[in-house]
């Protein structure tokens, strides 16, 4: 009977789904307590820390890791969505800097403890101790730190005559791209990467995007997009785009290192993975030896002339869930995470650069990574983007308003985005 | 030629008279067996639909934002106040019409097309041909949003140098740098993705219209467009209008595609993305539900204004006449 054959498979496959239901919940595991970690996708690198911490604690905790998804903004909500349920299986999480005063304020990061504190932050580059604290306190553990630098080709920066072992100006590398009819590759896509590169320009130009936080008051938040130094940042901005090739209001970091890496553009400004991805190439032997070869690197164009610049600082901190139940374990764990050697090891095998500065000095970094030092001079002189627990709206207004980069009036547009961010804080407009 | 078209409902008489107080027996029983049949899937939906709907209407009279959960204060309608008289609203809102009306519009014409290409094919080939023409609708919208954007993109599409003897495409077309090439490419993605879901319902209306009809045409000495237009159109238009309306309310609700494309640059941003940026990235859940009320309340009128003003029977997509 066909009716009945179909009863008979529907109660099997009934048993069947309760039998896996079953074996789903059979119980804590034994052995020592598990630590969660959250952590960006990565080369692997992360997970590979987590094995070794985990041999290391000597039966202490075991570190499993979970994998957020790509975009930074991406990472932020999941965490937040998942710690505003009081989520009790987040331990140790991976946070993008510009992230953290949000957590803090929300009461999302256990606090840390004042001797891990104070053994994290030893020797630590300033920007990253910067980048990790909020209201003047530690409130995450520095891991890794990450800069942009002024990436050019030797063979064509060669006949222009600029001097690329002196700081440049922006200006400088504006009129050596359009003398070499060539472009500058800048992140000029409505992404986060424009909020990284404005804010650069802002603080090399001696502004800040925010000037007062005002934390708990988001109506309080004072903004200095109408200062000269914002006005002069989005000149640069403007004149950057102009000569930034024909994809520039779609180029992020990805297109960028492409577009450097055939030749197209003779300078860009970006993360030192371009390094490791060229040399990659290399090996694939999708690309010469010789392209490599051709690789310059220096500090961020300067936008004041003489002034030192304020490159971008980025790479990820180790916040401690506040709900978790084993924070102090957590804390033991992020110490381990964030040693000398295991941040060595995550710059030689995942190319992400320490916060560490005797890292920078080790022979086998400087081996791989020659640029080493000028990375660690770039990430002394840094800036964090704005530090407020509303940086997200701060910063999806600001690409609001600046994207498409090359069609801005620079006189205008700073103080109608300062305009947009306090509307949109006050909860009067859309974002 | 006059029109010649089946009444509804007067097929094969299986038609339920409305159970009332002269009801039989038979017909009661058969009631109550319907409402037992349907009750629990209709719990289900009040579960998963209702109840959201009902959370998101409760919370957008809320300020709510998910970071400081001890300052949920009630405003009433003031978050709606804030959405309406905001200008983004009213552009994302055209952007949305828009990408509904074109997409639908070249999706009704084409997905005819190859509606009467599947009822017509030779049997031999039809299998085969009904399985090419459904394949994009089983991608998953997200893989062909990235699928179209490839092709369209500077570094690694292939469009602008297939088509670059094309006036106005260079081999620097930047597609998505703009405002109507993004939304050009925004609703051919979208057309290619759904074209056969609507050639699919139209395909169920084509079989539905009676040979009888088009051999009685024949005889008359119609011609093929006559026979079109007067014998198959007005039989089907049933089928044509559930169709355009289905596809009418997803088309509404875009989201995949642009989240993928452009991300909301140039303006191309669509009421579900508004109603995304607010709830997920901003984390205002208040205003957010707000937004997601208003798209909620576009469908309905949508709905309504389909069923009333065409006369709509939804009871024709299931085949029940």
């Amino acid at each position: 009977m066909r009716r009945a054959r179909w009863r008979r498979a529907l109660a099997a496959g009934v048993a069947a789904a309760a039998l896996v239901g079953l074996a789903g919940c059979g119980g804590a595991p034994a052995g020592p307590p598990v630590l969660n970690w959250y952590i960006n996708p990565d080369d692997g690198g992360q997970a590979e820390i987590a094995e070794r911490c985990t041999a290391a604690s000597g039966g202490q905790y075991r570190i499993e890791v979970s994998i957020l998804p790509r975009q930074a903004g991406e990472q932020r909500q999941q965490l937040i969505r998942r710690l505003a349920a009081s989520d009790t299986s987040i331990d140790i999480m991976s946070i993008d800097p510009p992230y953290i005063p949000e957590f803090a304020e929300a009461g999302f990061l256990a606090p840390v403890p004042a001797d891990v504190a104070q053994r994290t932050t030893e020797g630590i580059v300033n920007s990253a101790k910067e980048g990790a604290s909020w209201n003047g306190e530690l409130v995450t553990v520095p891991f890794w730190a990450n800069t942009q630098l002024l990436w050019y080709r030797k063979s064509q920066v060669e006949g222009t005559g600029l001097d690329m072992s002196k700081p440049v100006t922006w200006d400088q590398v504006i009129a050596a791209a359009q003398g070499a009819d060539s472009t500058i590759a800048a992140q000029g896509i409505r992404a986060e990467s424009l909020t990284v590169w404005l804010n650069a320009l802002v603080e090399s130009a001696g502004g800040e995007i925010v000037t007062n936080p005002s934390p708990g008051d988001p109506e309080g938040v004072e903004l200095g997009l109408d200062s000269p130094a914002a006005t002069r940042a989005a000149e640069v901005m403007k004149a950057v785009s102009a000569i930034g090739g024909p994809g520039f209001s779609t180029a992020s970091e990805d297109e960028n290192s492409n577009a450097f890496q055939d030749g197209s553009a003779m300078f860009q400004v970006n993360w030192p993975f371009i390094w490791g991805k060229v040399n990659s190439a290399v090996e694939d032997g999708t690309a010469e030896q010789a392209t490599a070869d051709d690789f310059g690197w220096a500090l961020y164009p300067q936008v004041t002339p003489g002034t030192p610049s304020a490159p971008p600082y980025g790479g990820i901190n180790l916040g401690v869930g506040a709900f978790s139940p084993n924070v102090d374990l957590a804390y033991r764990a992020t110490e381990c995470i964030v040693s000398e050697e295991n941040q060595k090891q995550y710059f030689l095998t995942n190319g992400n650069a320490a916060a560490k500065l005797s890292v920078f000095t080790d022979p086998e970094v400087v081996e791989k990574f020659p640029m080493a030092p000028v990375i660690a001079q770039s990430l002394q002189q840094a800036k964090p983007r704005p530090q407020t627990a509303y940086y997200s709206e701060v910063s999806e207004s600001i690409q609001r308003n600046y994207h498409p980069s090359a069609g801005i009036d620079p006189v205008t547009v700073g103080p109608a985005t300062a305009d947009l961010i306090k509307a949109v804080l006050a909860k009067e407009e859309l974002l | 030629m006059s029109t010649t078209a089946v009444e509804s409902g007067t097929g094969s008489g299986t038609t339920p008279t409305p159970p009332g107080n002269g009801a039989s027996d038979r017909a009661r029983a058969e009631q109550r067996l319907g409402w037992l049949l349907a009750g629990p899937a209709f719990v289900v939906m009040l579960l998963v639909t209702a109840y959201p709907i009902a959370q998101a209407v409760y919370y957008s009279l809320f300020d709510y934002r998910l970071t400081d959960q001890e300052n949920i204060s009630f405003i009433g309608l003031n978050n709606y106040a804030v959405v309406l008289t905001d200008q983004i609203w009213w552009i994302s809102f055209a952007v949305t019409v828009f990408i509904t009306v074109v997409t639908v519009a070249v999706e009704l014409v084409l997905g005819f097309a190859l509606a009467l290409v599947m009822m017509n094919a030779l049997q031999a080939i039809r299998p085969v041909l009904r399985a090419a023409i459904l394949i994009p609708y089983a991608v998953i919208t997200v893989v062909s949003a990235f699928a179209w954007q490839y092709a369209f993109s500077l570094d690694s599409g292939f469009v602008n140098s297939w088509f670059s003897w094309l006036p106005g495409i260079a081999a620097d077309t930047d597609w998505f740098g703009g405002t109507y090439t993004s939304l050009l490419v925004i609703c051919l993605a979208e057309i290619w993705k759904t074209t056969p879901f609507i050639s699919l319902l139209l395909l169920a209306g084509l079989a539905q219209v009676p040979d009888v009809l088009q051999e009685a045409a024949k005889v008359d000495g119609a011609t093929w467009w006559q026979r079109m237009r007067k014998v198959t159109i007005p039989n089907m238009k049933a089928a044509i209008m559930v169709a355009l309306l289905f596809r009418t309310l997803d088309a509404f609700r875009v989201f995949d595609t642009v989240f993928v494309m452009t991300n909301g640059a140039n303006n191309t941003e669509t009421v579900s993305f508004l109603a995304y940026r607010q709830t997920i990235a901003r984390v205002e859940i208040g205003l957010g539900s707000a937004v997601s009320v208003l798209l909620f309340l576009s469908v309905v009128i949508i709905c309504v204004g389909f069923i009333k003003g065409f006369k709509v029977d939804l009871s024709q997509a299931r085949g029940e006449n």
